[in-house]
C-alpha cells in the first residue's frame, strides 16, 4: 500500500500538469477559432472593409488582394492557415496602418502594462486592507454599501468623477500626460471595481473561515485575533477571491478600452477601439489572442497558488 | 460585470464556492434597514420605468431643443441638472434617455437569460460526454472578459444602436448557460425528478414540469442583476461612440459629450452617471432580495 501511494504522487502531479497544459491549449485554440470566426462572420466583402468605403481600386488589384489574403481558398484551408500563422506569431497586417499587427500592439503594450499592473496592485491592496481593517458589523456594513456603489457605476463614469474632483477641482493630478502622476487616477479608476468585487468575495471567505473548526482550535490555543487572521483565516478565506482575481485580471484589458479613452492615454485599449471603429479586423483578432494569453498565464499562476494558500489542498492533492 | 462575477465565484456544480455562502437571514429582507432599502429600490425602478414609458410626464423640456444663450448653465431650479454645450436641458435628456437604456438592459438580460436557459437545460440533459464537451466550450468563451466579447461583436457587425444591444446580449449568454446547466444537472439527480421518471411519466413532461420552472427561477434571479450589468455595458459601448449617435438622448453618449467640457461643466457627465448608478443599485438590491428568497425556499 505504502509503496503504491508513494509511486502515485509523481504520477498524479504529471496528470495534473497534463490537464493544465490541455486547458492552456484549449483556451488558445478557442481564441484562435473565435478570431477566425470574427474574420469570417463579417458581413460584406473583406476587401471593401480593408480598403475602406472611399477606395477606388481596379478589379485586378482587388483580385490580387483576394489572393494575398487567401479569401478564395476553402474555409478549412483558411482556418489551418490562420492557426499556423498565429503559431509563428504572425497576426497579419493592419488594414489601417499597413504594418504588422504584432508591431502595432507591441508599441502600445508598455503604457497599458503599466496601467493594468498598477491597477492590479491597487485593487489587491485595497481589497485586502479593507477586508482586514473593516471588522465588526458596522464597518462591514459601510464597506458593503461602498462596494455596491462602485460596482453599480460604469467604470468610465468613476473616471470622469475622479477627474472632476482630483484634477479639475483640487488640482492634485494632471488631466492627462505620460508621467507617474498622470497614471494614478486611471489606475484607481480601473482598480476600484476589481477591488470592490474582490473585497466582497474576500470578506465572505473570511467570515466563512472564522466559523471553521480550525479557527476555534486556534482561538482555544490562546492565539490573538490578529494572529488568527494573519496566519490562518486570511489564507484560507482568500481562495475564492483568488479564483475570481484570475478572471478579473482579464477584465482589466476590457476596462482599459474605456479608461484609456476617458483619460486620453495611449495604449492597447485605444488601439482596440480604433480597430473596432475602423473595422481593422487583424488588430481585433490579435487583441483576442492577447486576452487569451493573459487569461492562460494568470490562470496557471492561480492554480500554482492554491496549495500555497490552503494547506488542506496540498494534503488533498497528495491523498487523492 | 457583477452578474458574471457573482456567477463565476460559484464552482462548476453551481453551489456557491467556499466562502460565498450567505450569512444573512433567509427568506427575504428581514431587518428594517434592508426592508427600507428594498422599498427605496422599488421606488427608483418604478420612476425610471415611468420615465422610459412616458417621459413627457416627468419634464416639460424637449430633450433635443437647443438654447445657445443658456448653454453650460449650472444646475438651477429651472434646469435641475444644468444644460449642455448647446443649452439642452440635461435633466430632460436623462429622462428621455431612460427608454433606450432600459430597453437594452431588459432586452439584453432577458434575451440572454432565455437563450442561456434553453441551451443550458439542453446541455444539462445531454449525455455526459456531450454535456462536458459543450461546457468546455462555454468555459473557453468565459475566459474572455464580457466587455471584450461585446466589443468583438461590434467589430464584426459595425457600430450602431441595434448592434450594441445584440453585442451585450450575446456576450452575456455563456454565464446563463453555465448556471442553467449546473442547476439542471443537480435536478436530474433530485429525488422528485427521479421518482417522476420511475413512475413512467414521459421525460419531456418531467422536464417541462419539474426542471424548466426551477431552472427558470434561478436564471431569472441572476437576470435581474444582469439587467444592471447590461445597462452598464451598453452605456460603455455608447460612451465609446459605438452606439446611438448625437443628438439621441442616451446616457452613455451624454457622458461622452460631457467629457470634453468636464473642467467647466461637470454636471453634463455626472448626472447621467448618477442615474445609471441609482438604477443599477436598485436592480442589485432587488436581485439580492429575490436570491435570498429563492435560496430560503430551496433549503
Amino acid at each position: 500500500m505504502h509503496d503504491t501511494r508513494a509511486a502515485g504522487a509523481p504520477r498524479r502531479a504529471l496528470r495534473r500538469a497534463i490537464e493544465l497544459a490541455a486547458g492552456v491549449v484549449l483556451v488558445l485554440w478557442g481564441a484562435a477559432t473565435l478570431a477566425f470566426l470574427t474574420l469570417r462572420l463579417v458581413p460584406g466583402d473583406a476587401v471593401d472593409i480593408m480598403l475602406g468605403p472611399h477606395a477606388q481600386v481596379s478589379p485586378e488589384t482587388r483580385a490580387a488582394i483576394r489572393t494575398e489574403l487567401g479569401i478564395d481558398l476553402p474555409w478549412y484551408e483558411q482556418y489551418v492557415g490562420l492557426l499556423s500563422r498565429m503559431l509563428r506569431g504572425d497576426f497579419g497586417e493592419s488594414y489601417q496602418l499597413r504594418m504588422p499587427v504584432a508591431e502595432v500592439i507591441g508599441r502600445q503594450l508598455g503604457p497599458t502594462l503599466q496601467l493594468t499592473a498598477l491597477a492590479l496592485v491597487i485593487a489587491l491592496v485595497l481589497a485586502f486592507a479593507v477586508a482586514v481593517l473593516a471588522r465588526g458589523r458596522r464597518a462591514r456594513g459601510v464597506v458593503a454599501t461602498l462596494e455596491l456603489v462602485v460596482l453599480s457605476s460604469p467604470v468610465f463614469w468613476i473616471g470622469l468623477v475622479l477627474l472632476t474632483v482630483f484634477s479639475f477641482t483640487l488640482g492634485w493630478f494632471p488631466v492627462s500626460g505620460t508621467g507617474f502622476a498622470a497614471l494614478v487616477l486611471p489606475a484607481f479608476t480601473l482598480a476600484l471595481p476589481v477591488a470592490a468585487l474582490l473585497g466582497q468575495v474576500l470578506r465572505d471567505g473570511l467570515e466563512e473561515a472564522e466559523r471553521q473548526p480550525f479557527a476555534m482550535s486556534v482561538r482555544a490555543r490562546g492565539a490573538s485575533e490578529t494572529r488568527l487572521l494573519l496566519r490562518h483565516t486570511l489564507r484560507h478565506g482568500s481562495t475564492g477571491a483568488l479564483t475570481l482575481a484570475g478572471y478579473l485580471v482579464g477584465s482589466l484589458l476590457g476596462g482599459t478600452v474605456l479608461v484609456e479613452t476617458v483619460f486620453a492615454r495611449a495604449g492597447v485599449g485605444r488601439v482596440t477601439l480604433a480597430a473596432i471603429t475602423g473595422r481593422d479586423l487583424p488588430v481585433v483578432t490579435a487583441v483576442i489572442m492577447l486576452s487569451a494569453v493573459v487569461f492562460v498565464v494568470v490562470h496557471l499562476l492561480v492554480e500554482l497558488a492554491y496549495p500555497l494558500l490552503d494547506p488542506r489542498l496540498r494534503r488533498q492533492a497528495a491523498a487523492q | 460585470m457583477s452578474a458574471r462575477g457573482m456567477e463565476l465565484a460559484r464552482d462548476s456544480r453551481g453551489t456557491p464556492r467556499r466562502g460565498m455562502r450567505r450569512t444573512q437571514p433567509r427568506g427575504g429582507a428581514r431587518t428594517l434597514p434592508a426592508r427600507m432599502g428594498l422599498v427605496l429600490a422599488s421606488v427608483v425602478l418604478l420612476v425610471i420605468m415611468g420615465m422610459a414609458i412616458a417621459p413627457a410626464l416627468f419634464t416639460g423640456f424637449d430633450p433635443l431643443a437647443t438654447n445657445l444663450p443658456a448653454a453650460l448653465s449650472p444646475p438651477s431650479i429651472e434646469h435641475p441638472f444644468g444644460t449642455d454645450q448647446t443649452g439642452r436641458d440635461v435633466y430632460a435628456r436623462v429622462v428621455y434617455g431612460a427608454r433606450s437604456s432600459m430597453a437594452i438592459g431588459i432586452g439584453a438580460a432577458g434575451g440572454a437569460a432565455l437563450a442561456g436557459l434553453l441551451l443550458g437545460i439542453l446541455v444539462g440533459l445531454a449525455p455526459r460526454p456531450v454535456g462536458t464537451a459543450a461546457m468546455r466550450g462555454v468555459d473557453v468563451v468565459l475566459a474572455f472578459p464580457e466587455f471584450l466579447l461585446a466589443l468583438v461583436v461590434v467589430a464584426i457587425l459595425g457600430p450602431g444602436a441595434f448592434t450594441i444591444a445584440l453585442a451585450v446580449t450575446l456576450a452575456a449568454i455563456p454565464v446563463y448557460i453555465r448556471l442553467a446547466r449546473a442547476h439542471t444537472v443537480t435536478l436530474r439527480q433530485a429525488e422528485h425528478v427521479e421518482s417522476a421518471m420511475l413512475l413512467g411519466i414521459p421525460r419531456a413532461i418531467v422536464v417541462a414540469r419539474h426542471v424548466v420552472p426551477a431552472v427558470a427561477g434561478s436564471v431569472s434571479v441572476l437576470a435581474t442583476i444582469g439587467v444592471g450589468s447590461a445597462i452598464i455595458a451598453s452605456a460603455g459601448l455608447s460612451f465609446l461612440g459605438l452606439g446611438p449617435t448625437e443628438p439621441t438622448p442616451e446616457w452613455g453618449l451624454m457622458m461622452s459629450g460631457g467629457r470634453n467640457v468636464l473642467g467647466q461643466a461637470w454636471w453634463i457627465a455626472v448626472f447621467p452617471g448618477l442615474t445609471v448608478m441609482a438604477t443599477v443599485i436598485s436592480l442589485s438590491v432587488l436581485g439580492r432580495a429575490l436570491r435570498r428568497r429563492a435560496e430560503g425556499r430551496a433549503t
